[in-house]
C-alpha cells in the first residue's frame, strides 16, 4: 500500500487540506480584530479586550446556560436510547430489524429543515408550548444515532461467547451487563455521547423550529449574521463554539483510537 | 434473579421487546408520528380569505406547488445541488486518494483527523468564516487583489445567473460555501472506497499494459463508484434542504428551505411548507433507491 506521492497529486491534497482548515485560522484571528464594523484583512491591529467584553455579556452567558442544559439532558437520552436499540439490534436478526435502523438513522438522513417542520407542526397541532423540552425532544432524536452506531460497532466486535460464559458461570443477567458488557462498552458509550454533545450544542437547523423564543448558543450566533451588531463579540462566541465542538472529536480519537468508527459515525 | 436471567435467556423474543420498547416509543411516535403530521398538512390547505388551515382533503396546495415561481425554486435548489455534489467528487479525490493509498499509518491517522475535524466543529462557526472571507474588504479580495486577479472574481462576477454586485452577494459565494461545509461528506465515503480496493488488481491493470489513465477510469472508478454515489448522498440532500447558508451568502433568489420556512412562519401557511418539504423527500427517495441499485449502502 505504499505508493509514492506523485507531486501534482502532493499538491492537490495540500490544496484540499488548505481550503478546509484556512477558515478555522481566520476565525482564530479575528477574535483578536481591533476593528469593529468592518472584516478588513489584514486585520489592523490586535488586542484580547474583546474576550474580556465577551465575558460581561449576560445574554451570552443565559445561551450558553442554556445550549449546556439542553445538551446534557438530550445526550443522556441518547445514551439510554441508543443502548437500549443497540442490544437489541447488534445480535439478533428479527422482521422488521432493517426499517428499525433506519428510522434511527432517518432523523439525521432527512435534511434537518424536514425534522424541524415536523417537529414543529406535531407541536402546533397538539397545542404544546415552546420550552426547554421541546428544544430537548428535538435533539434526543438526531443524537439517537450517534450513540446507537458508536455501541453497534462495538457490539459487534465484542465477542458473544464472553456473555454466555458469564451466565453459564452463574452471573445474573444484570450481573453479566454491568461486569461484562457495560465495561466493554464503556469508551464507545463516552464516544457517542460526546459526540452526541457536541452535535446537540451546535445545532441549529431543528432548534430553530423547536426554540420559539428561547435563545441557544449558535441560534445567537445565526442571529448575528443576518443582522450583525456586535461583531469583535460574535468573533469571540465563533472561536468558543468551535472550542466546544472540536474538543470531543479529540477526545475521542484518543479514547478509541480508530478513526474508522468515527467516521462513519453518520454526521 | 437468576430464574430471571433464565427467564430471559428462554425468552429471547420477549427480552428483544423489552430493550426496543423505549426506543421504538421515542422514535416511532415522537419522530414518525410528527413525519406523518406534516404529509398530512400537505394535503389541507390554506383559506385565502381567512388565513385559517382548512382541515380537509385537498390536493389544490399541491397545484400551488406546482406554479412556475415555485418550480423555478426547486429548478434552482435541485441544479445547486447537483453543482456542488459534482464539484465535491472532484475536489474530494486527490486528498481522498492519498488518504487510502499513499500514506504511512501515522500520516493516515493525521489526515483522517484533519477531515474529521472540520466535518465535526461548528457548522454556524463555519458559514461564518466565510462571511468573513468573502466580505469586499476580507481575505479572498486582499488576496486576488495581491496576485493581480482582481479582474479574474470582476469577470466571473460579471456572468449573468452566477454573478453579482460582490462574491458575498452571487451564487458563486453561495456555490462555495456549499462546497466548503459538505466537502468532508465526500472525502471519507470515496477514501473508505479507495481503501478496498486490493492493490493487485491495479497491478494486473498495468501489468497487461494498461496506461495510469485508463487503469483509472476502467478499474478504479468503477470500484469506487459505491462511495461516490454514498458521499453525494449527503452532499446532495443536505444542500436541497438547507436555508443558511444561501440567506447568509447569495443573492435574493430564494432556495427551498427558505421559501418553506417563509411559509411556515411569517406566510403562515403550513400546508404549502408541508407540500415543499416533501418534494427533498421525493427527490432523496428516489435517489437512494437508485443508490441501493449502485451498491452505495455497503459503502456508508
Amino acid at each position: 500500500m505504499k505508493d509514492r506521492i506523485s507531486w501534482p497529486l502532493g499538491l492537490a491534497t495540500i490544496a484540499v487540506l488548505l481550503f478546509l482548515h484556512i477558515p478555522f485560522l481566520l476565525i482564530l484571528l479575528y477574535a483578536f480584530n481591533t476593528e469593529e464594523a468592518a472584516f478588513t484583512f489584514p486585520p489592523p491591529g490586535l488586542t484580547t479586550k474583546w474576550f474580556a467584553e465577551a465575558w460581561r455579556r449576560q445574554d451570552l452567558w443565559a445561551a450558553i446556560s442554556l445550549s449546556s442544559r439542553v445538551a446534557i439532558i438530550a445526550t443522556l437520552v441518547a445514551i439510554i436510547l441508543g443502548t437500549l436499540a443497540a442490544l437489541a439490534l447488534s445480535r439478533s436478526k428479527f422482521f422488521g430489524r432493517d426499517s428499525l435502523s433506519l428510522i434511527i438513522i432517518l432523523p439525521i438522513a432527512l435534511p434537518g429543515i424536514i425534522t424541524g417542520i415536523a417537529l414543529r407542526s406535531a407541536f402546533s397541532l397538539l397545542g404544546l408550548k415552546y420550552s426547554f423540552w421541546t428544544i430537548v425532544l428535538g435533539h434526543a432524536t438526531f443524537c439517537i444515532v450517534l450513540v446507537f452506531n458508536n455501541a453497534v460497532a462495538r457490539l459487534r466486535r465484542t465477542s458473544p461467547s464472553l456473555i454466555e460464559a458469564s451466565l453459564d458461570l452463574g452471573a445474573s443477567s444484570l450481573q453479566t451487563f454491568r461486569h461484562v458488557v457495560l465495561p466493554n462498552l464503556a469508551t464507545a458509550l463516552v464516544t457517542g455521547g460526546m459526540l452526541a454533545f457536541a452535535l446537540s450544542f451546535d445545532e441549529v437547523i431543528v432548534t430553530t423550529f423547536t426554540a420559539g423564543q428561547q435563545q441557544t448558543v449558535p441560534i445567537w450566533l445565526l442571529n448575528q449574521l443576518t443582522r450583525p451588531r456586535d461583531r469583535p463579540v460574535t468573533n469571540v462566541v465563533a472561536v468558543f463554539i468551535l472550542l466546544v465542538t472540536l474538543l470531543p472529536i479529540l477526545i475521542s480519537t484518543y479514547l478509541t483510537r480508530n478513526l474508522d468508527d468515527l467516521s462513519r459515525t453518520g454526521k | 434473579m437468576r430464574s430471571l436471567s433464565s427467564f430471559f435467556y428462554r425468552y429471547q423474543r420477549l427480552s428483544l421487546l423489552l430493550l426496543l420498547a423505549l426506543p421504538l416509543l421515542w422514535l416511532g411516535v415522537i419522530y414518525l408520528g410528527s413525519l406523518s403530521a406534516l404529509l398530512a398538512q400537505s394535503f389541507f390547505s390554506l383559506d385565502g380569505f381567512t388565513g385559517q388551515v382548512v382541515k380537509e382533503f385537498t390536493l389544490s396546495t399541491y397545484t400551488q406547488l406546482f406554479s412556475p415561481a415555485n418550480l423555478d425554486v426547486i429548478g434552482r435548489t435541485v441544479t445547486m445541488a447537483l453543482v456542488v455534489t459534482l464539484a465535491s467528487i472532484i475536489v474530494a479525490f486527490p486528498l481522498a486518494y492519498t488518504m487510502a493509498r499513499a500514506a504511512s499509518p501515522a500520516l493516515r491517522s493525521l489526515l483522517y483527523l484533519l477531515v474529521l475535524m472540520p466535518l465535526w466543529s461548528s457548522y454556524v462557526v463555519r458559514v461564518y468564516a466565510w462571511k468573513l472571507i468573502l466580505a469586499k474588504e476580507g481575505v479572498l479580495n486582499w488576496f486576488l487583489s495581491k496576485l493581480h486577479l482582481s479582474w479574474l472574481s470582476d469577470g466571473l462576477l460579471g456572468l449573468p445567473v452566477i454573478g453579482g454586485p460582490s462574491l458575498s452577494l452571487s451564487f458563486i459565494g453561495t456555490f462555495l460555501v456549499f462546497l466548503y461545509i459538505w466537502l468532508p461528506y465526500m472525502i471519507l465515503p470515496i477514501a473508505a472506497g479507495l481503501e478496498r480496493i486490493p492493490k493487485s488488481l491495479l497491478e494486473a491493470s498495468s501489468d497487461l499494459g494498461g496506461k495510469p489513465a485508463l487503469s483509472f477510469w476502467r478499474v478504479t472508478f468503477p470500484l469506487v463508484l459505491p462511495g461516490i454515489v454514498a458521499g453525494s448522498i449527503f452532499t446532495f440532500s443536505l444542500t436541497l434542504g438547507d436555508y443558511i447558508i444561501p440567506g447568509v451568502v447569495g443573492n435574493s433568489q430564494p432556495f427551498i428551505g427558505q421559501v418553506v420556512l417563509i411559509q411556515q412562519g411569517t406566510a403562515g401557511n403550513i400546508p404549502l411548507a408541508a407540500a415543499f418539504t416533501v418534494v427533498p423527500m421525493v427527490i432523496m427517495a428516489l435517489y437512494l433507491s437508485l443508490a441501493r441499485k449502485l451498491g452505495a449502502f455497503e459503502a456508508l
